[in-house]
């Protein structure tokens, strides 16, 4: 397949980078010495069976989790143990798995409320609607309008997020996380409940996002197809732990990733591979 | 009701869609203050006594000042959907911020202050020289501040706090706010409320440079309830205005999130406490500015912790529900609707249904009856307020997309 596009990319100061990352819960470690690297401009993937940890990991790089041991580095930035808002701000910008839209606000003003953190004006200067304040609003609805449009739904903009179609929510999600400016995207199973079409679609949107917006981004995703498609790396987490790494044609026969996947080998008669 | 705007960059109106109503408030105002200034006095009597019993100028001004209180309360529940059991506390601090600054008692606070004399534009009555005489108008903002960092002190470690939890703890600062007025009296010898005397007499409002207008008083005494009536509209004006001002900006649209979803909104960069201290800090300011104007409009010209009860936190709730979270136009007419009932409409039903049955029962001891009695039906009938915000009118009226879709409707046909 066509992975190959983009020449493996150069590693240049990443992104983003896990360092020795665990999490345990009383005695359960969910997240087991987890290293991980999103190189700029990168798009990888983290993947697994269900309760392989990479939803925990995931909520350790956005700060919902402080992580028991390990630091995560935002570009230069030591990101460990702040707030979510705060990582948030610096860069790291997520969707969810099931969709968290603010339903009763129109598209525009969910795309606007990602841009808090890059906006200044306080009380007065609202209250007064100074000068500044007013090129503030218009500046943010402008590119609010233009990240709308970017994902394709600008003109629902005005619609309330609640009556937009699932697909259309879905990238609405996308374009509010960009108004974050981030650095690093993180998608939470973007095309979870997308059919073939969709999905195929979506493996050309991400690199559109990629190349357009200049972010990284890192994706969970259980649809291998998509996987395989759309990712330059990817990561493979069991129980825990890191079990393999590397490009993806690589973790297709890495007897490990298969073991994990399917039980171990000799389990009669069952060849299934990624679809 | 203008249609929202298409196209980006487009200016924003002054009142983003909120003209009409708007131009309804100040004809609102006007007419009732023409009627109250000039029509009803030359009338004959009949019409007199009848609006005096039905709608006593009186009633209304401190209508208006429930109303100020409400919208302030509005800020917090309806925008940022905090539920805030305590406001009155809020109320009351603005009250005593007031009783300190427009009042001889300050030199009665501390044996060694009793020479205290100090007057910032104020206007004391003849007599009261002594303690600190603040111009009304500076006192507003003075006391919005003072409630306000007040707000942010209760705020830091109870907003941490999750919904019900948030309530129970709002619900004991509101019990313990009062409490410390009616106790404050002998704090180690200084006096800061005067127990359950209360602090008075409060200095009348001045106009200032208005009073230059013919027919204007300099001085608002107790009998110049129309102009005081303004002065409140005013207030109610400004508060207004603030709130849908805040709402449209950076501020309102994190307050929503919040309220829509707050995880997703922290994962969005909104800082959770700070945007929850913020619409506290707003809804206290309010609420001060309404405990200053609820002072000066006391017939007894004294404030005391009596006037700053539980009940109170709960009318305003009630308030806030009946019009419509969330909506500021709503509030308003919910509050008027509120204060008439519990100021003269049970007394006054109540006395014509007690000369038609010739009975003798206090109507006006039911009024939380009959709150809790309107909350109901209103929880059954009309969930969303009387004049509900769009928003609120969407999750309540309306099938979501989704919905839809799952019982197989066709949106897509759908012209829009």
């Amino acid at each position: 397949m066509s992975t190959g596009t983009k020449t493996e990319t150069v590693v240049t100061a990443p992104a983003l980078v896990a360092d020795r990352i665990t999490v345990r819960f009383g005695g359960l470690v969910a997240v087991g010495d987890v290293s991980f690297t999103i190189p700029e401009g990168a798009i990888v993937s983290l993947i697994g069976p269900n309760g392989a940890g990479k939803t925990t990991f995931f909520n350790v790089l956005t700060g919902l989790y402080k992580p028991s041991a390990g630091r995560v580095r935002l570009g230069e930035r030591d990101v460990t143990g702040l707030t979510p808002h705060r990582i948030a701000s610096l860069g790291l910008a997520r969707t969810f798995q099931n969709i968290r839209l603010f339903n009763l606000m129109t598209a525009e003003e969910n795309v606007l409320v990602a841009m808090h953190s890059h906006m200044r004006s306080g009380i007065l200067r609202t209250v007064l609607r100074t000068p500044g304040q007013r090129r503030e609003e218009r500046e943010g609805r402008e590119f609010a309008r233009e990240l709308l449009d970017f994902v394709g739904i600008g003109k629902s903009a005005n619609d309330y997020a609640r009556n937009l179609s699932y697909g259309d929510q879905r990238r609405l999600e996308v374009a509010r996380a960009l108004a974050l400016r981030p650095r690093v995207l993180l998608l939470d199973e973007p095309t979870a409940g997308m059919n073939p079409q969709e999905s195929a679609r979506f493996v050309d949107f991400v690199h559109r996002v990629r190349d357009e917006r200049e972010v990284s981004v890192l994706l969970i995703e259980h649809d291998m197809s998509v996987v395989m498609r759309v990712s330059e790396r990817v990561t493979v987490l069991d129980q825990g732990e890191k079990i393999a790494e590397g490009a993806p044609e690589d973790i297709k026969s890495n007897e490990r990733v298969v073991e994990a996947y399917l039980g171990k080998s000799g389990t009669d008669g069952y060849h299934g591979g990624d679809r | 009701m203008s249609t929202s705007a298409t196209g980006a960059g487009k200016r924003l109106p002054l009142l983003h869609g909120q003209r009409p109503w708007a131009l309804g408030f100040l004809g609102g105002v006007v007419f009732i203050f023409t009627l109250y200034q000039w029509v009803i006095p030359s009338s004959a009597d009949s019409v007199q006594t009848f609006f005096q019993s039905w709608l006593p100028m009186s009633a209304l001004n401190t209508s208006v000042i429930w109303a100020i209180c409400a919208i302030g309360l509005n800020i917090v529940v309806g925008y940022a959907g905090l539920l805030d059991l305590g406001y009155v506390a809020f109320w009351a601090i603005g009250g005593y911020v007031a009783g300190w600054f427009m009042s001889p008692f300050v030199s009665q606070m501390w044996p060694s202050w009793r020479d205290v004399e100090v007057n910032v534009f104020g206007h004391p009555a003849i007599g009261q020289n002594g303690g600190v005489h603040v111009s009304f108008w500076l006192v507003l903002p003075l006391a919005g501040l003072f409630t306000a960092f007040w707000g942010l002190i209760i705020g830091a470690p109870t907003l941490r706090l999750k919904s019900d939890y948030l309530a129970l703890v709002t619900l004991g600062f509101g019990e313990i706010i009062p409490e410390v007025f009616r106790n404050g009296d002998n704090i180690y010898g200084f006096n800061l409320s005067n127990g359950d005397l209360g602090i008075g007499p409060l200095d009348p409002i001045a106009l200032g440079p208005l009073a230059t207008i013919p027919g204007v008083p300099s001085v608002l005494g107790p009998f110049d309830l129309t102009f005081k009536f303004l002065v409140y509209a005013f207030l109610v004006a400004v508060a207004i205005f603030i709130s849908l001002r805040i709402r449209e900006g950076r501020l309102g649209r994190a307050w929503l999130a919040i309220r829509e979803d707050e995880l997703a909104a922290s994962m969005m960069g909104v800082p959770l406490m700070r945007a929850k201290l913020s619409a506290y800090a707003v809804g206290a300011f309010i609420g001060g500015v309404g405990g200053v104007a609820f002072a000066t409009s006391n017939g007894s010209g004294h404030i005391t912790q009596s006037d700053f009860s539980f009940q109170n936190s709960i009318t305003l709730l009630a308030m806030v529900i009946l019009g419509g979270m969330g909506n500021v136009w709503g509030v308003l007419i919910g509050a008027l609707i509120l204060s008439w009932i519990n100021l003269v409409g049970l007394h006054q039903v109540g006395s014509v249904i007690n000369d038609l049955l010739h009975t003798d029962i206090d109507f006006p001891s039911f009024n939380f009856l009959v709150f809790g009695a309107i909350l109901i039906l209103m929880m059954l009938f009309r969930r969303e307020g009387l004049i509900p915000e769009s928003r609120t009118r969407q999750i309540l009226r309306e099938p979501e997309r989704g919905e839809l879709e799952s019982v197989g409707a066709d949106l897509e046909g759908d012209p829009a």
